[in-house]
């Protein structure tokens, strides 16, 4: 049984349709690339998924998560799913995180809220045990240090460690690696895909560049104006692009073998 | 942390001094003789001229300017032999009008003004805070536009015209407030507390007018950025969401402000003392003004300055004490 | 107290960051205001003040009375001075009443007091827009130490305690041309709050390719503060402004109120208001009706200001 199945998802503000009868699946484990450039209704569709739509937003069309609608469910039960089964990765980890507490407290915030009876010591603990797992070193000592005091790169394997903290069976991650340096881009998709290995979480890789999709996902959706322009295998889509629209987002692509070794070569995925 | 503070202190001094210094000079080139408002009309030029000697008025600018550092910090004594009047630190100067050391004159009155500013903080305080707040949960809405308006009523009527106004409708027509006058609190709290209503109420609407504008602004603001996106898809409950993620960023701008706003008060509010007469700091300046009596102007000026300046230092490590960006920037 | 240094930052501060692409901001923004009621209500008062203030001495031709004009039948001398008649004597002879005691028709009195404000108010949001501009322009442009030394000097400014000390000022001054030195103390005064949020946009457009690009080929420092950085502040300097007049009104009749400002006889509204005070429980539309057209006229003054920036800036708040 899938994990996550879409099924004709639409969003409309008024009479703008920003996402347009929308489906796909996700098993469990599995890993999916929505791929488009701004405004082709990709970050929406993630919000979606969260039950985070901006006000003004209507949603229609079915989101089953573990044969759950959550399109139909009532805010307290989606808060319960949110955040605990779901997590999800913001692109500018700086903006995204609050300058006014500790990441520590932050990270622990989403595991306190899910979990009764958790200390604060307990969390803490947590939190220590989640930045060890994105590779923070001195966890224990910057546990207790401030959004500001971390570099980019540091700041998203923050919020990534705060993703994990409750081991979602399913992370969004919406151009996680955008507001990053080239180098710490590829660490960070390293860390994303090894994170999946390690937990057999699910992940929807949100994302504008096919470089990145072609790191961490198996299957791509390819998205335009809030249409679905072409659905496949990762390899399928980069060996053999049916519409256009992709042909054309591949060619803007730099052809991924020219790039530092580090980069695995084509449909390489995990 | 101690470098910066040093660096403050001593910024602050500079500052104090400069404003002293501007403020003295301004006054000793326009303010008429004092010897001569001494001497009063039965005056021969002999005795304007002795009283000058005596009082070191015919001393140079910046002789005489040290005098009055060196009674700031050391005190001074007004004239010599038995008529000596010795006016100890910190000497803000010596009224020959009324005859009494300046500092007196303030200290005296200074408790009285401090009531007014702190019971009208608390006001406009939480009116601003509730007002913004309850205008920023229904933007765009009839609450909304309604509080804004209010807003900008509070803020276009001058607070004169609005002691006035609800004088006239609380005092003289409903008669639901005494008729203001000054009775110690010691004697009929109850009286004094009453007293204070229409004062407190007239000095904070103009403030809470603002502070709900800014309030509301900083609250939509915050609402809007991501970290409170984050805050909601980690699905913490809409309680915490607001006072963790939104209020504390929101609102610590306006604890700053208002420390400014404060300490500005604290110099005394002239308008508002004058029409009700609140014998404060503030009432003691326009009378001051009125008779030219020009040390004790000179003295308020300094004062208002000097609560100014420290208040700002004050807000400043406040302010380094909740935003933690700042403090890092401090130790640095 | 009638203009904190909150109201003004809060004022400026959402500006800050938003700079406004060079197009022509006046057009679009009579445009975006001709289409508001609101805005249209309070271009409409404060044009009636500011004919009232051009045309004063037509308009008291047709009302009938001078506003220094004395009219004891209009008063009750037995009474201590109370105005004849029901509302401080408001009658088709005099349409706003008159004083006590003196019986001077309120009306003509609040046609002049309209130029003391008017003109005060103008001038001084005159001088310190250009003292505001120059200086910020200076600061942000050329930084180091020019930049320090405005800098100080605005800082030291903003730390003085302004009311009290331009009342002293005003006070201790000989009270012939009063009105230019209120303009010209309210402006010392008043320019270092536009000239940080000019230095400011300053420093962020230096920055910016256009700049770097005309000063690469060749265009002289001076000729590019006014050809490239000028016109891409213009709407920050529009919204200051707008919001600068109704502060300075409010300033200047504070000043008048306390008695620092226009002399008399030469009525202003703060001085009426003044005038009024020891008659507020006997005479209530003697303060009543100065009061009505200050805050009017302030409140016009701030609505169209909040309209302008958001005709300007449509995001910020």
């Amino acid at each position: 049984m899938s994990l996550l199945r879409v099924n004709d998802l639409t969003v409309k503000f008024g009479d703008v349709t920003v996402v347009d009868g929308l489906g796909f699946e996700l098993p469990k484990g599995g890993s999916l690339g929505i791929v488009g450039e701004s405004g082709s209704g990709k970050s929406m569709t993630s919000l979606a998924v969260m039950g985070l739509l901006p006000k003004g937003a209507l949603c229609t069309g079915e989101i089953s998560f573990d044969g759950i609608d959550l399109n139909t469910l009532s805010e307290r039960r989606m808060r319960e799913i949110r955040g605990d089964r779901i997590a999800m990765i913001f692109q500018d980890p700086l903006s995204s995180l609050n300058p006014y507490y500790t990441v520590g407290t932050q990270i622990a915030e989403a595991y306190r809220s899910h979990r009764s009876g958790v200390s604060r010591r307990a969390a803490r603990q947590v939190a220590i045990e989640a930045m060890e797992r994105v590779h923070i070193k001195e966890a224990g000592r910057r546990v207790d240090d401030y959004p500001h005091q971390f570099s980019g790169g540091m700041r998203q394997r923050v919020m990534i460690a705060m993703a994990l903290s409750t081991e979602p069976e399913l992370i969004i991650a919406d151009e996680p690696t955008t507001a990053l340096d080239v180098t710490v881009q590829a660490q960070i998709l390293d860390l994303l895909a090894e994170v999946r290995r390690d937990t057999g979480a699910a992940l929807i890789m949100i994302t504008h560049d096919l470089a990145v999709v072609s790191e961490v996902a198996d299957t791509v959706v390819v998205m335009r104006y809030g249409d679905v322009v072409e659905t496949g295998s990762t390899e399928q889509i980069f060996s053999d692009p049916r519409h256009p629209y992709t042909q054309a987002l591949l060619d803007a692509v730099p052809r991924i073998d020219d790039e530092i070794g580090d980069l695995r070569t084509l449909g390489g995925g995990s | 942390m101690t470098r910066y503070l040093v660096n403050r202190v001593l910024g602050m001094l500079l500052v104090l001094f400069l404003v002293a210094l501007f403020t003295y000079m301004v006054f000793f080139l326009l303010s008429p003789d004092p010897a001569v408002q001494i001497c009063g009309k039965t005056c021969t030029p002999e005795r304007i001229d002795q009283i000058r000697a005596n009082l070191g008025l015919d001393d140079p600018f910046p002789v005489q300017f040290l005098h009055f550092l060196e009674g700031l910090f050391l005190g001074r004594d007004y004239g010599t032999g038995a008529s000596a009047v010795h006016c100890s630190a910190p000497c803000l100067g010596y009224s020959f009008q009324s005859a009494q050391v300046v500092t007196d004159m303030i200290v005296q009155r200074l408790p009285v003004t401090a009531v007014v500013a702190i019971g009208a903080a608390v006001l406009w305080l939480l009116a601003g805070v509730i007002g913004g707040l309850l205008s920023a949960v229904r933007e765009g809405r009839f609450t909304d536009r309604f509080i804004t308006a209010l807003t900008l009523g509070g803020m276009s009527v001058p607070n004169y015209v609005l002691a006035l106004a609800l004088q006239y409708v609380f005092v003289v027509q409903l008669q639901w407030l005494p008729f203001p006058q000054a009775v110690p609190f010691a004697d009929d709290p109850g009286q004094w507390f009453l007293n204070f209503i229409l004062p407190w109420t007239v000095l904070a609407i103009g403030y809470a007018s603002s502070y709900t504008r800014l309030t509301r602004a900083n609250v939509i603001d915050t609402l809007s950025e991501n970290f409170v996106r984050t805050a909601r898809a980690k699905g913490l409950r809409p309680h915490l969401v607001w006072r963790r993620h939104a209020l504390r960023p929101a609102l610590t701008p306006i604890v700053t402000i208002a420390g400014m706003d404060f300490a500005g008060l604290l110099g005394g509010a002239l308008i508002t003392e004058t029409v009700f007469g609140i014998n404060g700091v503030g009432k003691l300046a326009a009378d001051s003004i009125t008779k030219n009596d020009q040390p004790v102007i000179m003295a308020v000026t300094l004062l208002a300055a000097f609560f100014v300046v420290v208040g700002n230092m004050v807000v400043d490590l406040l302010y380094s004490a909740i935003d933690p960006r700042v403090r890092a920037g401090a130790t640095t | 107290m009638s203009i904190s240094s909150t109201e003004l930052e809060a004022a400026g501060a959402p500006d800050n960051g938003a700079l406004v692409a060079a197009t022509d901001p006046r057009r679009s923004v009579w445009h975006v205001l001709l289409r508001d009621p609101s805005a249209i209500a309070c271009l409409v008062y404060i044009g009636i003040v500011v004919l009232m203030a051009i045309f004063a001495p037509l308009i008291v031709k047709v009302s009938g009375w001078g506003p220094y004009d004395f009219d004891q039948t209009a008063i009750d001398p037995n009474l201590g001075g109370i105005p004849l008649g029901s509302f401080g004597g408001i009658s088709a002879d005099h349409w706003l009443g008159v004083e006590p005691q003196s019986g001077r028709d309120i009306f003509a009195r609040i046609v002049y007091g309209a130029r003391a404000s008017m003109l005060i108010a103008v001038g001084a949001t005159a001088l310190t827009t250009v003292l505001g501009v120059v200086f910020g322009l200076l600061a942000g442009y050329f930084g180091g130490r020019t930049d320090m030394v405005i800098s100080r000097l605005m800082e030291f400014l903003m730390a003085f305690p302004a009311l009290i000390f331009m009342i002293a000022v005003l006070s201790a001054l000989p009270a012939d041309n009063r009105q230019y030195l209120l303009v010209l103390v309210i402006s010392v005064f008043g320019w270092p709050y536009l000239a940080r949020i000019v230095r400011a946009q300053t420093m962020s457009l230096k920055q910016r390719e256009f700049v770097e690009a005309a000063l690469a080929s060749g265009a002289s420092r001076t000729r590019l503060v006014f050809t490239e950085i000028l016109p891409n502040l213009r709407s920050t300097i529009l919204v200051m402004v707008t919001l600068a007049v109704p502060g300075y009104i409010g300033t200047e009749a504070g000043l008048s109120f306390l008695g620092v400002g226009v002399v008399p006889p030469t009525p202003s509204w703060g001085q009426m208001i003044s005038s009024s005070v020891g008659w507020y429980s006997v005479v209530p539309t003697y303060f009543l009706v100065p009061g009505t057209f200050l805050a009017l006229l302030v409140l016009s003054f701030m609505v169209l200001g909040d309209r302008v920036r958001s005709a300007v800036d449509p995001g910020g708040r």
